[in-house]
């Protein structure tokens, strides 16, 4: 058997990289043996992409994405199809769940100085990533063509048309109409299921061929690779396979563990996984009494309505996200961890967690006098963050890094 | 074992921040507290009452069009002979969708809008609205109807429950209301109870799995140092 085994594998080799391929990412890749909890999130990114395709391909069986149809084909899906109800709810908890999951990746490698030198691609590809997370997000969102669905995408698109001169127009070709309509659901159809999907799984690959040629950072922010033993193996990494493939499954395990009491029990995330208002069918002449985008998007919404013009909020939004694509460039930091940092990086990133969480809140409800003064000073933080970085990052006195990683027992 | 709590704990903060609607209906200055609904989507005797009464009272104009006959007969295990003599007066098909007796158009020209399906209903506004609202009506000269509402203000709606609010006296007829009200959210998900039953399921094989896959992890990792 095992020789049998054996020749196959040598005969798929000469004509394809599979053994090589298999031990570059996974068996002769070395990763640093100190990952802690926080480096599960990227695996459970993959997890929730996987879920996402899947539960996505099969609903699609039973979609119909008409602006007479999509609502009631939901509908259909939930009531009448077997198991509909299991694969709408994975999928909608889903749509949370990854940027729940993201949002904990990001944070991450924030921390842990993951996009410094030579990781810059690895943090540029993983921005393409949720910059397509959000479209993706925002496209699908339309097509259970609820109430909701059909007023934030109006809310939504209709900042385009603060854009001068073009503006306008420009809009209502992204439509492909006056207004939001049935054509308008054909092309998001198309865009969710089709372009975004496979633009990102492209980009999911490149940012793991990205990493894997430069290796993994840890919590450390020690190069492992600069100490290798008569082997040439990092004295502290171990194989991926079978360290981390088993030390993922647990983490795995717990994420679904989680995922599924939200999914069978409070399907609709206390109204922030499904909004009340989509429970009826879009109707143009009918307005939600609070027009919010999704839960993760609200931070930036709240950034949007802090500006009084607005066509200046639509910068400052448009800015927030930008400038975390130079997030490695504006880090002088001698050190990359959070640990070997100086007390003015962590004040920092504790204000723009807070900040970012806060303006997320604000997001969520209608404005007053209050709230929009405190986002204004939010916003303000939120950029002095980045825009300060290369200042603190450069005078604050750090701590000396060791030579070899910390911890790692698991 | 700690950090595992904390991913737990991670995973669930942005449901902390949802503030709930403790209102329902009335203007700013004059809420109106929403009363609890007593919702048991167990109680099957409440449920089968809820179906007679809404079939009786609300079906006329409100059709429930994503729930068919034939499932609610299943799921509230109200035999079909009862549904198709008692229930069924605008199709004779026990597949076909719960319709209105009374056609769309005709019921916009006398309301002024087309009374809306009442499916989802429960998940739309809430079943302590609906709860709040049936027991909210009020007579008001100015309106066509005579009656007004404290939750839902210039309803299009007359009091249909008035008969029955007279036949059965204020302590049954709000037992009655409740029952509507547990019936119309079963209505908006027929699957809950299904689904919270599956649930049990997958987290107990969930709790299975992690351990061997716990005891792999230590396994395997016993002799990094």
């Amino acid at each position: 058997m095992n020789k049998l085994f054996k020749d196959f594998m040598g005969w798929v080799d000469v004509r394809f990289p599979l053994t090589e391929t298999f031990e570059y990412h996974m068996s002769k890749y070395y990763a640093p043996k100190n990952f802690n909890f926080w480096y599960f999130f990227g695996v459970l990114s993959m997890v929730v992409l996987v879920n996402q395709l899947v539960t996505g391909i099969w609903l699609t069986m039973s979609y119909n994405p008409s602006s007479e149809g999509a609502f009631d084909s939901v509908m259909y899906i939930m009531n009448d199809v077997e198991y509909g109800w299991l694969l709408r709810y994975m999928h909608s908890t889903g749509a949370s769940a990854f940027f729940i999951v993201v949002y904990l990746h990001m944070f991450r490698g924030l921390i842990y100085g993951s996009y410094r030198k030579p990781r810059e691609l690895v943090w540029l590809i993983g921005m393409g990533i949720y910059l397509c997370l959000m479209a993706e997000g925002f496209f699908g969102y339309l097509l259970p063509w609820g109430n909701m669905s059909y007023w934030g995408a109006q809310v939504i698109l209709n900042l385009v048309s603060a854009i001068p001169w073009v503006g306008d127009f420009l809009v209502t070709w992204v439509r492909g109409d006056y207004n939001i309509s049935g054509i308008t659901l054909n092309r998001f159809f198309a865009l969710h299921v089709v372009a975004i999907p496979l633009v990102l799984v492209a980009l999911v690959f490149m940012h793991i061929v990205a990493l894997h040629q430069v290796g993994s950072n840890n919590p450390d922010g020690v190069e492992i690779k600069k100490k290798k033993g008569p082997d040439g193996i990092p004295l502290d990494g171990v194989p991926f396979h079978p360290y981390y493939t088993v030390h993922d499954l647990v983490g795995i395990v717990v994420f679904l563990a989680v995922f599924c009491i939200i999914m069978f029990f409070f399907p609709d995330g206390g109204g922030y996984f499904l909004e009340q208002p989509n429970f009826e069918p879009a109707n143009g002449l009918k307005t939600p009494p609070d027009i919010t985008p999704v839960w993760y998007y609200t931070p930036f919404y709240a950034m949007l309505r802090a500006v009084p013009n607005k066509l200046g909020g639509v910068v400052v939004m448009g800015a927030s996200i930008a400038i975390m694509f130079v997030l490695p460039w504006l880090d002088r930091s001698p050190v990359k961890s959070i640990r070997y940092k100086g007390w003015m990086s962590k004040v920092w990133i504790g204000i723009f967690v807070v900040s970012f969480v806060i303006l997320g809140y604000l997001g969520t409800v209608p404005p007053n006098d209050t709230r929009t003064l405190v986002a204004r000073v939010l916003t303000t933080l939120y950029f002095l963050f980045f825009i300060g970085m290369p200042v603190y990052t450069a005078i604050e006195r750090t701590k000396p890094v060791p030579d070899r990683v910390t911890g790692g027992s698991h | 074992m700690k950090k595992f709590l904390l991913f737990a704990l991670m995973t669930l903060v942005p449901l902390f921040a949802h503030a709930h609607e403790v209102t329902c209906g009335g203007d700013e200055a004059n809420p109106t507290p929403c009363t609890i609904a007593p919702i048991n989507p167990q109680d099957i005797v409440s449920l089968q009452n809820g179906a007679k009464l809404y079939l009786s009272y609300c079906a006329g104009c409100h059709s429930m069009k994503y729930l068919r006959y034939e499932r609610m007969s299943t799921d509230l295990k109200i035999d079909p002979a009862l549904v198709k003599q008692y229930m069924m007066f605008t199709t004779d098909k026990i597949g076909n969708p719960i319709d209105a007796k009374v056609p769309k158009e005709d019921q916009a020209k006398w309301f002024g809008n087309a009374p809306p399906d009442l499916t989802l209903e429960a998940r739309l506004r809430s079943p302590d609205w609906i709860y709040t609202y049936l027991q909210a009506f009020y007579p008001d000269d100015k309106r066509p109807w005579g009656v007004n509402n404290h939750v839902f203000k210039d309803v299009g709606m007359p009091y249909v429950l008035a008969p029955l609010e007279a036949e059965l006296g204020p302590d049954d007829f709000k037992e009655s209301v409740g029952d509507i009200v547990n019936f119309m959210n079963y209505a908006s998900e027929p699957n809950r109870l299904e689904r919270q039953h599956i649930g049990v399921y997958v987290l107990l094989f969930l709790a299975l799995l992690m351990i061997p896959v716990y005891l792999l992890n230590k396994e395997y990792w016993k002799d990094v140092s």
